[in-house]
């Protein structure tokens, strides 16, 4: 441990003093410049953050790396930092993403290059402070700052429909938070002028109340995951969105969904999360039997995996839901998983819409001719993202089936026809865009992936088998934190 | 009867002020032709002036004077500084969009400096007349300096509706104060105070003064559904004046309302809490849905405007420190907002072109991503998003509002301001996701750069360090209630 250093704060500001570095490059005169300040400051980014894992304890529950200042004393708003078993592992998922997705956009991005760049780092340092935020206030102020940059990825570099795929997003997700903060503020009165996220652990709660605060926060986590029936945006979003922000947006920001969950509704609620729990399995049931056969009909490749990424996010709810370790630690592992998953799916058909311009299925066949290392690396990753055993897919998937399966036997049997159908859609895209005679003469000119992109695909194909094949290292960190956690949602807090 | 001299010394600021616009008018009318900055620099030495003459006599008791019609007490210096400095600020961004007119004279600077006067007046106010004087004299030159641009038909008639419409509220105004001059014998706010707790007074010619007297107010808040004249005057009038009228006079009216409704009227505020309530739900609906359907900036920043003073409106319901303070800081904040949107309008605008409709904002960020940022900055704040000030605006309202008990009223109020950013949104959008219509250059004057620059990133700077400004709200309302 490494006591009194400002561990936390470094993984939050430095992201965004690099960004503020790049946008200082200013025009695309300076572009090689800019992506040469993004790579170092989202690759510092990346290693400020290991001590996080190297040095934390993973025998207790309690906060670790905290910092707790007086920020607005008016009222009582404090700079409060910390992270638990919970938080870690999805700050780490976050730094790990934010160099890839900048090589990403290297060559790719050729307009405004350093407003992209910058964009992207402010973004990550901002999403940190989600994770490591134990002030409600300081965690909203986050939470909110998170949509700008993500607005204006999706605004300025977005595909032609991008306008309203931009404003939908700001707008739904904006609809949520706001109940939220309501949500906080009356909080505030109720404990007498704390917006500390611990304090409100162990505030009692009439059930009225839990009820209310609990639907406004599901407003707000339920837009963000995105649970069906409010997951239309997303489709949308990932569309219209630069390969970059679709990455992004399915690895980092859908996260902030499920651990919204994790460290407000179960711990604050429990008497809530308990009474409606059955809702919370229906729909995510629903997300993950409905839309799989919904991902099924599409034939844009992109709207196919955002379906697909809100059926793997219905499997996150479901874990939480059924207040179990193996639900919850599995959730949390396909939260991870799906981190490196739809990040490796959005680059994969980045690669090909790089080349070809045309996300439509019916565009390519063949691809695998011309293509070949990029066929065994996506065909690795279509593997995963349909759940194979031995990929970081099958992990999650699996412990939530066999957490739903000690609750009830059809929440089981439900959760697990997703096995058939993850395998369908991925698959069957997969065959129909890389297999078969090249129809299209377009596909014809397509050139192999070049060292940049391999590199990118290498490093993910490494964390998604690696995951897969000893998921240890992320299981034991939470371990304790999972289990304190369900000790302390089994409490009423019902006087 | 002895003739005893009163004490000058807390009106110090007025006295010199009234004495400096004597100074501009002559000092125009002598050099104004040959050298004519001369108005602009003793308006903006004036108010130099005045800032040091209400800082070297600062201090902390409340001293009435003038036979008790004049207060000075902490509320009135910190809200003068704030109008100082607002009106400082106003003229070095308009000083180049009113050159470039042919206003730039002495009367636009002498009216701003007359408006200004009337001000300080409505803010050290302690009796009633001195309220409504100080309320006339800011109108009536508010009135004429809409009328500037005399040859211009939508100046002049925005200036005809804002006139007939303020001089119907100002006789609202003082129909509602001749009420409760009949109910309570004085009109000194001391007295009128006491002789409400006394109780033994007939409450229905109370309670309908107070309608009145809320009326008047909610006009010159520009609050639904006296909001009217708002979108004319904004349209109609150049951008300098409507960044005038938009932004010091809300302070006033801040100070006008805390004077009258909290100082002297606070034992009624039971009834004036429901009537503050659905005036504040009105102006928040109209504001944010009309906003949606305009074409025109200035319109947009109208009816964006009505419900901004709706939203300030809900902190004063609550009838407690608590809220008052969360209003003034909801006050403040709107105009550093209102300042740096209008200093980005005249900055685009040139000789001959108003950048006024909203595609005019086309592709801003190729053409000077600097401004663009700052615009940026400046909706989001107005929207309520961090990192910017504006969310802590809201939330100290909000939490006003919640502690006061009205659940509901806070979930109607987040939600209405959901729709508002909606209209907030389109201007990045077009900022930032369309391509520019023109290639002009922006090339502001050195002074308004840095203040343009500096007004931008307070938007930040305060969203990320709230705290000063919080608590210089909180020490005002804590000071003087």
């Amino acid at each position: 441990m490494l006591f009194g250093f400002p561990l936390l704060s470094l993984v939050i500001w430095l992201p965004i003093l690099a960004g503020v570095a790049v946008l200082a490059t200013g025009g695309d005169r300076n572009a090689p410049l800019a992506r040469m300040i993004a790579l170092v400051g989202s690759v510092a980014g990346f290693l400020v953050a290991i001590p996080l894992y190297t040095s934390f304890d993973p025998l207790t529950s309690t906060m670790q790396f905290v910092e707790n200042h007086v920020w607005i004393e008016r009222f009582n708003v404090h700079y409060h930092l910390g992270v638990d078993g919970i938080a870690m592992p999805l700050i780490l998922l976050n730094a790990f993403t934010t160099p890839l997705v900048v090589i990403a956009g290297w060559e790719v991005i050729t307009r405004r290059v350093s407003q992209y760049m910058g964009a992207f780092l402010i973004m990550s340092g901002i999403v940190n402070g989600v994770f490591s935020s134990l002030d409600a206030i300081l965690f909203y102020v986050f939470w909110e700052a998170s949509l700008i940059p993500m607005f204006l990825i999706i605004g300025v570099w977005g595909g032609p429909n991008r306008v309203y795929a931009a404003i939908k997003f700001f707008l739904y997700t904006l609809l949520g938070s706001l109940l939220m903060l309501v949500a906080f503020i009356y909080l505030y009165q109720v404990s007498e002028g704390s917006f500390s996220i611990l304090e409100y652990h162990k505030l009692p709660l009439s059930m009225a109340s839990q009820i209310l605060i609990f639907i406004a926060f599901l407003l707000a986590f339920a837009v963000k995951v995105p649970m069906w029936p409010v997951h239309t945006w997303l489709p949308d979003a990932h569309v219209e969105a630069p390969t970059g922000g679709s990455v992004v947006l399915a690895a980092i920001l859908l996260k902030m969904g499920g651990y919204g969950f994790l460290r407000f509704s179960l711990p604050i609620l429990p008497d809530a999360s308990h009474q409606l729990a059955g809702m919370m399995i229906a729909l995510s049931l629903i997300a993950v039997v409905y839309i799989g056969l919904v991902a099924l009909v599409q034939a844009d490749m992109k709207k196919l995996i955002a379906y697909s990424s809100v059926a793997h996010m219905g499997f996150v709810t479901l874990g939480f839901f059924l207040f179990n370790n193996y639900g919850l630690e599995g959730a949390m592992v396909q939260m991870v998983s799906h981190g490196f998953i739809s990040a490796a799916m959005f680059l994969c058909i980045g690669v090909m819409y790089d080349r070809l311009h045309s996300r439509q299925i019916a565009d390519y066949g063949g691809v695998a001719h011309r293509m070949p290392v990029f066929a065994a690396f996506f065909m690795l990753f279509a593997m995963a993202n349909s759940g194979l055993p031995g990929t970081s897919g099958f992990v999650g998937e699996f412990m939530v089936i066999m957490a739903s399966m000690k609750v009830n036997f059809w929440y089981a049997f439900l959760a697990a026809t997703t096995l058939i159908t993850g395998a369908a859609y991925t698959l069957w895209m997969y065959k129909r865009v890389i297999f078969g005679a090249v129809v299209h003469p377009a596909v014809e000119e397509m050139k192999d992936i070049g060292a940049r992109e391999i590199l990118v695909l290498t490093v993910l194909a490494v964390a998604v088998l690696g995951m897969g094949l000893y998921p240890l290292p992320l299981t034991e960190v939470m371990h304790t934190t999972v289990d304190d956690l369900l000790a302390h949602v089994a409490r009423s807090k019902l006087q | 009867m002895n003739f005893m001299l009163p004490n000058f010394a807390p009106a110090y600021p007025e006295i010199f002020l009234l004495v400096m616009v004597c100074g501009v008018l002559m000092a125009d009318l002598a050099w104004g032709d040959k050298k004519p900055g001369t108005a602009y620099l003793l308006a903006q030495l004036a108010l130099f002036g005045c800032m040091l003459i209400t800082f070297g006599t600062l201090q902390p008791d409340t001293i009435h004077t003038f036979s008790g019609m004049f207060v000075d007490d902490t509320l009135a210096d910190i809200l003068k500084m704030l109008v100082y400095i607002t009106v400082s600020v106003v003229l070095v961004y308009s000083r180049t969009y009113i050159s470039d007119r042919g206003i730039l004279s002495g009367e636009f600077f002498s009216l701003a400096l007359f408006a200004t006067l009337g001000m300080m007046v409505m803010i050290s106010a302690s009796h009633f007349m001195t309220l409504y004087l100080g309320l006339e004299l800011l109108s009536l030159s508010l009135y004429a300096m809409v009328a500037l641009r005399r040859d211009s038909a939508g100046a002049t008639e925005a200036a005809i509706k804002f006139f007939v419409l303020g001089a119907l509220a100002s006789g609202f105004l003082l129909y509602g104060m001749s009420m409760i001059y009949g109910a309570t014998g004085s009109l000194d706010i001391g007295s009128v105070t006491k002789a409400i707790e006394g109780g033994v007074i007939s409450r229905g010619v109370l309670v309908v003064g107070l309608v009145f007297i809320v009326a008047g107010i909610s006009f010159k808040l520009s609050a639904a559904p006296f909001h009217m004249w708002a979108p004319d005057v904004y349209e109609g009038a150049s951008s300098a004046v409507v960044l005038f009228v938009g932004s010091a006079p809300k302070l006033a009216a801040f100070g006008f309302v805390m004077r009258l409704l909290v100082e002297g009227l606070g034992a009624m505020s039971g009834d004036w809490q429901g009537m503050l309530i659905i005036l504040a739900i009105t102006s928040m609906v109209i504001g944010n849905i009309a906003a949606i359907a305009q074409s025109n900036i200035k319109r947009m920043l109208a009816y964006s405007t009505i419900s901004h003073m709706g939203f300030m409106l809900l902190g004063l319901i609550g009838a407690n420190e608590n809220g008052y303070s969360a209003a003034m800081f909801y006050v403040v904040v709107y105009v550093l907002m209102t300042m740096g949107t209008f200093g980005i309008i005249m900055l685009l605008s040139r000789a001959g072109f108003e950048a006024d409709k909203l595609d005019d904002y086309k592709g801003l960020n190729r053409r000077n991503p600097w401004y663009a940022f700052i615009m940026l900055l400046l909706m989001f704040s107005m929207a309520g998003i961090p990192p910017t000030v504006g969310i802590y605006a809201k939330l100290s309202v909000l939490q006003a509002v919640l502690n006061a008990g009205y659940t509901w009223l806070a979930v109607l109020a987040v939600l209405l301001s959901l729709i508002g950013v909606f209209y907030y949104l389109r201007i990045v959008k077009l900022m930032y996701f369309d391509e520019p219509e023109t290639d002009a250059v922006i090339a502001p004057k050195g002074d308004v750069r840095v203040l343009l620059s500096a007004n931008g990133l307070a938007i930040l700077a305060f969203g990320i360090f709230p705290q000063s400004l919080i608590a210089l709200c909180t020490y005002a309302i804590q000071h003087s209630t």
